[in-house]
């Protein structure tokens, strides 16, 4: 904004200056470089077209839609449906094989394992851990124990309807309190508990107690050699493999306040594909059956 | 030139200046802010967003309180990598009653707009509790504490009846039902539960960890972790009959 009446130059460095004065000091009027310049001009071009080619102005009976008919939820979907445009193929194979079938394909399996493990990162690994090994509560499915079997078809069921998710089809069935409900006392509770431990780990003490409170009281889930029913997801008391701990006080926190952990049901929030995908990759996890 | 000689009565008058910034300022803001308010295409109505309950309220209450949007979004960006790893994008009408809302801009966590349903009670509590129980690599604090300190819910109607004056459709009956409404929502076994699921469709009960002593601030941040994004069936969701 240069006042031109007040045309004036600097002695000193040729600029014109601005024509305001403070105390004897002009200020210099410095042309802005031209490069500057012309990009400013350009963006404002640019500006211009974008207003005609995108989403702009609002407008009392909506807005300017543009000419490209650019919507970001247009754009959204289009990206996905490109994403399964190209896993159509594959996932298709998935829709239409059985899990067995799928299984024995190694092409196949290979898709549905990386497809799986991608699946499992997002929505399994925070209980079940990135490798599948699980943590205190969250059973490992790497270790060939299932609470509710391991074959591909009971893997399967487990993550569509999960374990006590309210789904009519889920899981049942709760490790009792025996403690809270009054079924057994303190002292009963510790006799089977140390019958419990002995099952892992042999003593040469006297155990005798607890296997009859065991066999009156854990015999009809966990069976008489107590080596578990996936039926009612009785766990195999028998190994070193535990969900919540091994040690005889774990074991009688477990019989006096009951166990019952909870497995959401998936089969509402992931595609029958996603699920057989899954499925292998948890079967192959190190304790498919 | 005469139009830069009036000019120089902004340049010389601070307070004259100031006005007419601010007045140059609200009409920018206006033309830009103003149409949002009444535009159709923007105001999206979504079947199944309602308030949160009592409960739930309490919990949002704590969840502001502690900071969570710091390191949680709750806003799933209509991005292929966002909508693969969160779920449906969100949408504006989901956190329409929310004041404020807690969209984020910080993920030192992960989003955590559909995070509801997605894992159980006791992974959420668990979680609380110890973060690197459940995820070794975890960087995030424990809030073992809320399990500890109980729920304050005093002047929950108070924060209803604030949330009904910006707009929250918190009627008087639902203000007068908060208190028993929390206690409802904390017995799942209760035949309570169904009168409150009426009034609030969707709510799910949970167990209260509490005990004698009544809720805890932990029951109310599960109760509101678990049910952030559920409120809206996508499979009834018509993208398109609003394609922006």
């Amino acid at each position: 904004m240069v006042d031109n009446t007040h045309q004036d130059i600097d002695a000193a460095t040729g600029t014109a200056t601005t024509g305001h004065e403070w105390d004897g000091i002009k200020e210099l009027n410095t042309p802005l470089p031209k490069w500057w310049l012309y990009i400013l001009y350009a963006t404002m071009v640019w500006a211009v077209g974008y207003w005609f080619l995108y989403p702009a102005i609002p407008l009392p009976g909506g807005h300017t839609a543009g000419l490209l008919g650019w919507t970001s939820r247009g754009a959204v979907t289009a990206d996905l449906q490109d994403l399964q445009a190209q896993r159509a193929a594959m996932v298709g194979q998935l829709n239409k094989s059985t899990l067995q079938q799928i299984a024995a394909d190694p092409k196949l399996a290979e898709f549905a394992r990386a497809y799986g493990r991608s699946s499992f990162g997002v929505n399994c690994a925070p209980c079940h851990g990135s490798n599948g090994q699980g943590s205190v509560g969250y059973p490992n499915l790497t270790a060939d124990r299932w609470l509710w079997g391991g074959k591909l078809d009971q893997i399967s069921q487990t993550i569509t309807h999960g374990a006590r998710s309210g789904d009519a089809d889920g899981h049942e069935g709760n490790m009792p309190a025996f403690g809270k409900d009054g079924i057994l006392t303190k002292d009963q509770i510790g006799q089977v508990a140390a019958y419990v431990v002995s099952l892992s780990t042999p003593t040469t003490a006297d155990v005798s107690a607890g296997k009859k409170v065991f066999a009156e009281n854990c015999a009809p889930c966990h069976g008489d050699n107590a080596k578990g029913n996936s039926d009612v997801g009785a766990p195999n008391l028998t190994t070193k493999i535990w969900l919540y701990g091994g040690d005889k006080a774990t074991i009688q926190e477990t019989l006096t306040n009951g166990r019952g952990g909870h497995m959401p049901a998936w089969g509402s929030k992931l595609d029958p594909a996603t699920i057989k995908a899954l499925t292998v990759y948890v079967h192959s996890l190190g304790g498919g059956q | 030139m005469s139009m830069w000689k009036h000019h120089a009565i902004f340049e010389k008058n601070s307070l004259v200046l100031l006005v007419g910034i601010l007045i140059v300022v609200a009409i920018g803001g206006l033309v830009e802010i103003g149409p949002l308010f009444y535009l159709k295409s923007t105001i999206e109505t979504v079947d199944g967003v309602r308030p949160y309950t009592p409960l739930e309220l309490a919990g949002r209450n704590i969840y502001v309180r502690e900071g969570c949007y710091l390191c949680h979004s709750q806003m799933i960006r209509s991005l292929r990598d966002e909508v693969e790893r969160y779920g449906h994008y969100s949408l504006a009408a989901e956190s329409k009653y929310d004041h404020p809302f807690q969209w984020g801009s910080k993920r030192t966590g992960p989003d955590l707009a559909r995070v509801g349903g997605k894992y159980s009670d006791d992974w959420q509590r668990g979680h609380l509790n110890d973060p690197r129980s459940v995820v070794p690599g975890s960087v995030m604090p424990r809030y073992g504490f809320l399990a500890e300190t109980p729920l304050d819910f005093a002047h929950i109607q108070e924060d209803m009846q604030i949330l009904a004056l910006e707009g929250v459709p918190y009627t008087p009956d639902l203000i007068a039902k908060a208190k028993a409404d929390v206690k409802a929502q904390l017995s799942p076994d209760d035949p309570s539960v169904a009168d409150l699921v009426k009034r609030y469709p969707k709510a799910v009960a949970h167990a209260s960890l509490g005990g004698e002593a009544g809720p805890t601030e932990q029951d109310a941040l599960v109760a509101y972790l678990q049910m952030l994004g559920t409120t809206v069936d996508f499979k009834l969701f018509d993208a398109k009959a609003n394609w922006r």
